[in-house]
C-alpha cells in the first residue's frame, strides 16, 4: 500500500493501455512515455506492463506502508527519501513508513514512479489506465487516497542504475506525410519540415499543442470525421498544428498533415509549454 | 478504394461510400488480418492500426484481395430497440430546417430501419445511419457545451445517442433512459457498429 500525501499538478495511474478497443470508441491511452514507463517497471522488477503513477511536473509525495523498492523514470526530478537525496532511473529501497517525495523537474514534463508489485487498482476494460479524455479508469489520484500494490512478480533486477539519454533541449522530431497530406498547400510541409514551432501551454494527455507559421489548407471543405493514430499531427482550421499522444480522441474531423515516428513520441510526451521542437519531413511510406 | 498510409503504424482506408465502410468492417472482423491492433470505421473510412508482424504493403495485398460482394447480411447480427420520448430542444428547430411537421419527423423517425455504421466522440456513442433522407440536417451552429446524457439527436445522415453528459452540436429531438455504457456489461457498448436499431416512442 502506498499513501498519497500530495499529489502534485496531475498524476494518474498508468499501465500500457487498453488497445483493440476503438470499434467501442475507446482509446488506447495508458502512459504518455510508454518506455519510460516500462523501464520503472523494469528497474523495480514488475512486468513492464504494470500500473505505476504518471506525475505531471512532479509535486508527489508518498508514504509507504511497507519496506518496498520503488524507481523513478521520465522527467527527471529531484527526489528525496525518507528526506535523504536519491536518483532517477535506479532501485530505490524504501523502509516502511518512509516518504517518497519529488521536486519539480528541470526538464521534462512527465514523471514516472514504479512500485515493486505494482499498483494494485481494479482494471477497467482490461487496463488501469487513467484515459482524461474519455473519463474511463481510475480518477486522478487525489491527496489522501491509498493505493494497494501486488505481489512481486519476479525478483529485482541487478541493477544500481539505468543509462538514459538526457531529454533533448529543442528536439528534431521525425515525421512523416499523413493521410491528408494532399489538403494541404505544398508549402504546409516544408513549412512543417523547415521552421521552429513553440509548445503551449494547453498541451496535455491527449496532445501536444504548437504554435508557430501557419499550415495552409489548399482544400477548405469539411473532412468527414475519420480514424486518428497516435502521433498524428492534425491541423484545425487556424492552421497551427496539435501532436496526439496518448489520450487522442478515437476519430477526429481536421485533417492530419503528418505522422509522427513511433520512436520520436516519448520525446513529444516530454515537451513543456514554452519550449520549441523542429520536425523532419522523412520520405513517404509506400 | 483508395490507401492512405497513417503513419507507421496505420493504414486508413477510404472507401466509396458508407455502405463500402461497413461490409469492409465486416469482412475484416470476420478474418481479422494478421498484425491488425485497431479497426475504426468511420464514415468514408476505415483506419487499421497494425503491429511489427506485418505492413502497410501486405494489409493493402489482404484487403485487396477481401471479397466485398458476399456476406451482406449475417445471422449473429444484434438488434436493439430504443424507446424515446421526442421532447428534444431542437425538435421546432428540426421541422423548419425539413419543412416537415414535428409530429410527421418523430413518426419517420420511428419508420426506418437503422444499422450502427460505427462509433467515436465518447465511448459508447455510435453513428446510427440508414434514417430517412428527409430528415438529413446540419449541425447546430453554436455546440451546446452540455447536452444531456441519453438524448436522442440528428446530424448530416445519422441519429446519435449521448451515453454520457458532453459537450455536442447535434439536433437534439428527444431522450432514451437505455442504457448505452455499462462497464458492467461486455461489451459495454449497447450500440456496436453492424447492431440493427428501430427507435420507437416510449410509453409512459
Amino acid at each position: 500500500m502506498i499513501e498519497v500525501l500530495r499529489a502534485g499538478p496531475l498524476t494518474t495511474v498508468q499501465d500500457l493501455g487498453r488497445p483493440g478497443l476503438a470499434h467501442l470508441g475507446v482509446g488506447r491511452s495508458g502512459a504518455a512515455d510508454r518506455p519510460s514507463l516500462r523501464l520503472a517497471n523494469r528497474l523495480v522488477g514488475n512486468p513492464e506492463d504494470a500500473a505505476a503513477l504518471e506525475t505531471t511536473f512532479g509535486g508527489l509525495a508518498v508514504r509507504a506502508t511497507c519496506a518496498t523498492t520503488v524507481a523513478l523514470t521520465g522527467a527527471p526530478c529531484p527526489v528525496r527519501v525518507g528526506g535523504r537525496a536519491r536518483d532517477g532511473n535506479a532501485p530505490v529501497a524504501v523502509a516502511a513508513g518512509e516518504v517518497v517525495e519529488l521536486g519539480m523537474p528541470p526538464a521534462g514534463v512527465r514523471t514516472y514512479l514504479a512500485v515493486r508489485g505494482g499498483l494494485a487498482v481494479p482494471p477497467v476494460l482490461g487496463a488501469c489506465a487513467t484515459d482524461v479524455l474519455a473519463h474511463l479508469g481510475p480518477d486522478p489520484v487525489r491527496d489522501g487516497d491509498r493505493l494497494p500494490t501486488g505481489h512481486p512478480a519476479g525478483p529485482t533486477p541487478g541493477v544500481d542504475v539505468a543509462p538514459v539519454r538526457a531529454l533533448p533541449s529543442e528536439p528534431l522530431l521525425r515525421v512523416v506525410p499523413g493521410p491528408r497530406v494532399d489538403r494541404f498547400s505544398p508549402a504546409a510541409l516544408e513549412v512543417l519540415g523547415s521552421r521552429r514551432f513553440e509548445v503551449t501551454a494547453a498541451s496535455d494527455r491527449v496532445g501536444v499543442r504548437f504554435s508557430g507559421p501557419s499550415l495552409e489548407r489548399s482544400r477548405v471543405e469539411e473532412l468527414p470525421s475519420e480514424g486518428l493514430v497516435e502521433g498524428a499531427v492534425q491541423v484545425p482550421p487556424d492552421g497551427q498544428p496539435v501532436v496526439f499522444l496518448a489520450d487522442h480522441p478515437v476519430t477526429g474531423g481536421y485533417p492530419v498533415i503528418a505522422v509522427v515516428h513511433p520512436q520520436d513520441l516519448p520525446v513529444v510526451a516530454q515537451l513543456r509549454p514554452g519550449q520549441s521542437a523542429r520536425f523532419a519531413v522523412q520520405p513517404a511510406l509506400g | 478504394m483508395r490507401f492512405l498510409p497513417a503513419g507507421y503504424s496505420g493504414l486508413l482506408v477510404e472507401c466509396d461510400d458508407l455502405a463500402q465502410v461497413m461490409t469492409l468492417h465486416r469482412a475484416l472482423q470476420r478474418s481479422r488480418p494478421h498484425g491488425v491492433v485497431d479497426l475504426v470505421p468511420a464514415a468514408l473510412t476505415l483506419l487499421l492500426t497494425f503491429d511489427a508482424s506485418t505492413s502497410h504493403a501486405r494489409l493493402r495485398d489482404t484487403i485487396a484481395a477481401t471479397d466485398l460482394d458476399g456476406g451482406t447480411g449475417t445471422a449473429q447480427q444484434r438488434h436493439v430497440t430504443i424507446e424515446v420520448t421526442y421532447d428534444g430542444a431542437d425538435l421546432a428547430d428540426v421541422a423548419q430546417l425539413t419543412g416537415i411537421p414535428s409530429d410527421e419527423v418523430v413518426r419517420r423517425h420511428q419508420a426506418a430501419d437503422y444499422v450502427v455504421a460505427f462509433t467515436g466522440f465518447a465511448p459508447g456513442f455510435a453513428y446510427v445511419a440508414g434514417g430517412d433522407p428527409a430528415l438529413v440536417v446540419p449541425r447546430r451552429s453554436t455546440p451546446r457545451t452540455k447536452v444531456p446524457a441519453g438524448s436522442v439527436a440528428l446530424a448530416g445522415e445519422f441519429t446519435g445517442v449521448y451515453p454520457g453528459e458532453g459537450p455536442g452540436g447535434w439536433q437534439l429531438i428527444g431522450h432514451t433512459s437505455a442504457p448505452l455504457w455499462d462497464l458492467q456489461r461486455d461489451p459495454p457498448a449497447l450500440l456496436t457498429p453492424g447492431t440493427t436499431v428501430r427507435f420507437t416512442e416510449a410509453h409512459p
